[in-house]
């Protein structure tokens, strides 16, 4: 059981004074103090939070009304700017970076009196699967610390489960959100591409990057995605919110036809986790839903458009981390070229470092047409795939992932297997629509994720389905 | 199949200006003509008559008002950052050698 009341019910809590902001900051602290061993954490937030939470409670007192996430403790994955602490990305190329400005998300949540308390560990730059590419350290999975809790905000997952706030805060670019939460078993949302403004977040790849929380439910997800979204003049790719935002939701699936994506119940899906994702089918059945096989022929080759596109966009994002203007800076480098060099060369890890070189071969002379141009057409008859499947149904299924949890070291040496965890998850970066991932069952006490996604800008929809399932497969 | 020679992960390392160990050529070499090769299935794929999709949102000259704004950071804050500046300037090293 979570220490932690539904964020509705701690903000009503905070603005009735029944709970004090100060001794939810304590009670997070203490908890991510207690759990130190699992590694999910880079940095405290605690001064800032302390004084924060010390203002709301002043300010309650005279009477003022604070807002819907009064007092709120929460985690930031540190690929968002945040004050009060260092923001690295867990990369040894931002270590002791302080952030100037803080990431519109994060203002956002501040302005309805949400306080972060801490920054979680990921992937360097958010590169990876299982969080074993972070510069520092890896973050043991709450169910079995010889496993990864995924990646790449998996730091953020392994906090939400472990209970040191109510919700965390994480970046998909391919899978980053929904991963981590289908191996530790928690909520996570990725929005429609656009919907959260990413001002302030570090960039991966910015065709894909989206920001989104992750829960331990819903309702909790709709909550904070309301607060985050909405057009910020510092991000020009957003669209619009839905009219009725995103909380309070009506949790009905009536009337709404479900399809089961037959290219992600098929060859390299392991039979236990199967076996779960087609139990909570039943149950959507025996509950009166319209389910139905649904078939869109390319997704197996979406991971390597993903693999290409990726890379090229990480390689021009990346090349901002020169040594010259913040970040690492090599201390013997008599020219700037040679400062260059020995900066990037020194500062970045292996995956950064395979990464661009990847980018750069994809987007060179002569490579381009073959590699870069060959992988946007085909993101092209993805798009069109996803619309068929949609003009059918309302909403996919299937697994997040195509396995549990794997043990820590499994797939180090062994980059392209472990590019191959996101084999369900990349396609929906890569067309832009929602997906959440949301609890359905155990194998031998690793949790199993199962994932929803709706059309572009439906994620109030997304999160009506998810709602009424989360209920139906408890 | 592509299979990366050493000079080609070299000329790679040059052009995305890292300095490689021989250890991590080695590694880059054999890691990145694999993953190389796992991507070239879409070369095989028919994909006559469609146009790139470079971004999703279908936005088209997004644009924003002019205007000076203040968002509380100053020159300072962002200098803070910087491995050398000088007279409120950042520092580099010299072009030439």
């Amino acid at each position: 059981m979570s220490q932690w009341p539904l964020i509705t019910d701690i903000a009503v809590k905070v603005q009735s004074g029944e709970l004090k902001a100060v001794d939810l900051v304590e009670q997070a602290l203490a908890t991510i103090d207690a759990k130190k061993e699992f590694e999910a954490i880079i940095a405290t937030v605690s001064e800032r939070a302390r004084e924060r939470a010390a203002e709301i409670d002043e300010r309650v007192a005279r009477g003022e009304a604070i807002g819907r996430l009064a007092g709120v403790p929460f985690i930031a994955k540190d690929n968002f700017l945040t004050f009060g602490s260092q923001t690295t990305a867990a990369s040894n190329i931002l270590k002791g970076f302080e952030a100037p400005y803080q990431a519109t998300a994060i203002e956002k949540l501040e302005a309805e009196g949400a306080i972060v308390v801490a920054k979680a560990n990921l992937d360097a730059f958010a590169h990876g699967s299982s969080t074993e590419n972070s510069d520092y350290m890896t973050t043991k999975n709450p169910h079995d610390m010889t496993r990864v809790p995924g990646g790449s905000s998996g730091g953020s997952a392994a906090a939400v489960v472990l209970d040191m706030a109510p919700f965390a805060l994480g970046t998909d670019t391919g899978g980053s959100i929904r991963l981590p939460a289908a191996f530790t078993g928690s909520v996570g949302l990725k929005p429609t591409y656009g919907l959260v403004s990413r001002s302030g977040v570090v960039a991966m790849a910015s065709s894909t990057d989206v920001v989104g929380p992750i829960t331990r439910n819903v309702d909790d997800a709709a909550i904070v995605l309301d607060v985050m979204s909405g057009r910020d003049e510092l991000d020009s790719t957003m669209i619009d919110r839905n009219e009725l935002g995103y909380a309070n939701l009506e949790g009905d699936l009536a009337g709404k036809k479900i399809g089961v994506i037959k290219e992600y119940m098929g060859e390299g899906l392991d039979p236990e986790v199967k076996a779960q994702i087609e139990s909570a089918i039943d149950k959507l059945k025996v509950a009166g839903v319209e389910v139905k096989e649904v078939s869109l022929p390319s997704l197996p080759l979406a991971l390597a458009c993903y693999y290409i596109i990726c890379p090229a966009e990480v390689s021009s994002n990346l090349s901002r981390y020169d040594g010259q203007r913040y970040g690492f800076s090599h201390p013997e480098a008599g020219t700037l070229e040679e400062s260059y060099n020995k900066s990037r060369s020194a500062g970045f890890g292996n995956e950064a470092k395979r990464r661009i070189m990847i980018g750069t071969y994809v987007l060179s002379s002569g490579y381009y047409d073959a590699y870069y141009r060959k992988a946007q057409l085909l993101r092209t008859k993805l798009t069109k795939e996803f619309e068929a499947a949609f003009s059918d149904v309302d909403l996919l299924l299937g697994p997040t992932a195509p396995v549990t949890a794997f043990e820590i070291g499994a797939n180090v040496d062994d980059p392209l297997q472990m590019y191959l965890t996101d084999i369900m998850t990349v396609a929906v970066n890569l067309v832009g629509v929602p997906a959440i991932s949301i609890p359905a069952g155990t194998v031998n006490g690793l949790p199993v994720g199962l994932q929803l996604i709706a059309p572009m800008k439906k994620d109030r929809e997304l999160l009506n389905a998810a709602k009424t399932t989360e209920r139906i497969i408890e | 199949m592509t299979k990366l020679t050493r000079e080609d992960v070299l000329k790679l390392a040059r052009l995305a200006r890292l300095e490689l160990t021989d250890e991590e050529v080695e590694h880059f070499q054999t890691e990145i003509s694999a993953i190389l090769q796992y991507v070239e299935q879409l070369q095989n794929v028919d994909l006559n008559g469609l146009e790139p999709t470079y971004q999703v949102t279908g936005l088209k000259n997004a644009t924003r008002s002019d205007e000076e704004k203040d968002y509380g950071t100053t020159p300072a804050d962002l200098l803070k950052n910087a491995p050398a500046t000088e007279d409120g300037h950042i520092k580099v090293k010299r072009m030439l050698a």
